[in-house]
């Protein structure tokens, strides 16, 4: 039954939230500086681990291909695939929920606590639209690029990292990632990391902006947006896949 | 104006305030006393609706708050200024953005008169110098004028002042209850103000209400609150050593 309850919350939350904004001028700022800091601010750590992924899933493929009749071409071809499908808007975004989640949680907690939202709301601001709709649109908006750029980098580490390995040769990785090329792959990816971007934004909003109480309850509300977040990407990434793949 | 009709707000079954009825006056500061747990947060919360009544009416010059609508409770709330007991200023803004905020929320100025605004408020509450310090460069009685600064800069109609000068030294709660006495009577607000802070009671208790037990126990001002025969009152009046030697150095 909580369970319940707490979903009907969170989509009476999300109803909220999706209100038009009291101040267009305002609003867009606060888009720039989210785009900013939950967007461009993960770049780095998203190039390193596209990077050094992809590198692996290239060693890995070659030295379990002991076959003979499969030809060594299929390294690259299984390395872009594995990287498209899931790697980049799957686990990226498992990455982001653990980055940009607990930082939503606990910057809206924190503002809970020191009565920030409540200044907001006797004002007269929507205080859940103000502080949570510029959030969700710019991950909405950005985060589609970031996976795109965890693609490039992460098939560009694989060929790099596999070639300085000497376990497969340019001409045979560039020909793999050109065989048998599905150009849905991209769009199957890119729909699943708005769904993410959605996920992670509003559920971590979720937990902070209704934190209660002092610093443990927002780290603890920090950690819950973590763990839900996860949990529904997993879920929905599972559904996704049955539903656009099958 | 605020007046409040039979208002009656429980948590779990448990009362907290019960069945209370009062007038708050325009241009002048209304005291809200009590020991901790009386329910002078949980009014004055009522009086924001940052929590809904279960029972009775609270009326802002007429306009009935507690039947609004949520958009007509945004439109009444325009004309609040809160002065939080943290000050509640946003972190990630300079104080003359703090100031400004409600400025660019909810007025028509254009950016030179906002900051003239920004100027006027600042200056106001003798901060004309801290324009650009972030909340964190600055001590808590200048958090407090900052946040009084914000809550005047629309012109409210109604200032509430939850607990404003609590961690404060006496002295810098002295100027504090001194600027709010002088804003409400300057700009004609209905101010209302939490405190258990005898001091406060007697600079700046223009009306005071005594609460117990959730219930509305004595109402009068800082001249008889010192002469009442209310026993609760007396109580909370002379529970500090300082209050007792004055009751006994006037009656010597």
């Amino acid at each position: 039954m909580a369970v319940f309850q707490s979903l009907g919350h969170y989509f009476l939350f999300v109803w909220v939230v999706f209100s038009k904004p009291q101040q267009w001028r305002r609003f867009w700022k606060q888009w720039l500086y989210e785009v900013n800091s939950l967007g461009i601010n993960s770049l780095p750590i998203i190039a390193i681990i596209s990077m050094f992924i992809g590198a692996a899933l290239t060693i890995q493929t070659a030295y379990n291909i002991d076959s003979p009749f499969i030809p060594l071409y299929a390294v690259g071809l299984a390395t872009r695939d594995s990287i498209i499908l899931e790697f980049s808007p799957t686990i990226i975004s498992l990455i982001l929920a653990g980055k940009v989640g607990s930082s939503i949680a606990s910057e809206l907690g924190t503002m809970r606590v020191t009565e920030q939202i409540d200044a907001l709301e006797i004002m007269g601001v929507n205080s859940g639209s103000f502080l949570v709709l510029p959030k969700i649109i710019a991950a909405l908006f950005i985060n589609p690029f970031l996976v795109i750029i965890s693609m490039f980098i992460g098939i560009t580490g694989g060929w790099i990292f596999g070639v300085l390995a000497g376990v497969v040769s340019t001409t045979e990785f560039v020909y793999g990632l050109q065989s048998f090329f599905q150009p849905f792959y991209i769009t199957y990816a890119l729909i699943k990391t708005v769904v993410f971007a959605f996920l992670i934004t509003s559920i971590s909003s979720y937990f902070g902006y209704y934190a209660q109480g002092g610093a443990l309850e927002v780290g603890s509300s920090s950690t819950k947006a973590v763990v839900y977040s996860s949990i529904f990407v997993l879920v929905l990434n599972y559904l996704l896949t049955q539903v656009l793949l099958s | 104006m605020i007046d409040i009709q039979h208002i009656s707000k429980s948590f779990d079954g448990r009362v907290i305030l019960d069945d209370i009825s009062l007038v708050f006056e325009e241009g002048k500061t209304n005291l809200v006393i009590g020991s901790s747990g009386s329910g002078k947060t949980v009014l004055m919360k009522c009086l924001v609706s940052l929590y809904q009544v279960d029972q009775g009416q609270i009326l802002y010059d007429g306009r009935d708050f507690t039947e609004s609508s949520e958009e007509e409770k945004r439109e009444i709330r325009k004309d609040f200024g809160m002065v939080f007991q943290g000050g509640a200023l946003f972190d990630s803004q300079t104080v003359a953005e703090n100031v400004a905020f409600p400025l660019e929320m909810f007025s028509v100025m254009q950016p030179a008169e906002m900051r003239d605004r920004v100027d006027f408020c600042l200056n106001r509450v003798n901060l004309s110098s801290a324009h650009d310090l972030y909340p964190s460069q600055i001590s808590g009685g200048m958090k407090k004028r900052v946040a009084i600064a914000r809550a005047i800069a629309l012109n409210p109609k109604y200032l509430f002042c939850d607990e404003p000068n609590s961690g404060l030294d006496p002295k810098t709660s002295i100027v504090i209850d001194n600027l709010i006495q002088e804003i409400t009577e300057e700009f004609n607000i209905t101010t209302v103000i939490n405190t258990h802070d005898m001091n406060s009671v007697l600079e700046i208790g223009q009306k005071i209400i005594y609460l117990n037990k959730g219930k509305k126990w004595w109402e009068g001002d800082k001249n008889s609150i010192l002469e009442t025969d209310n026993a609760e009152v007396n109580d909370f009046v002379y529970a500090s050593e300082l209050f007792k030697r004055i009751r006994r150095a006037s009656h010597s």
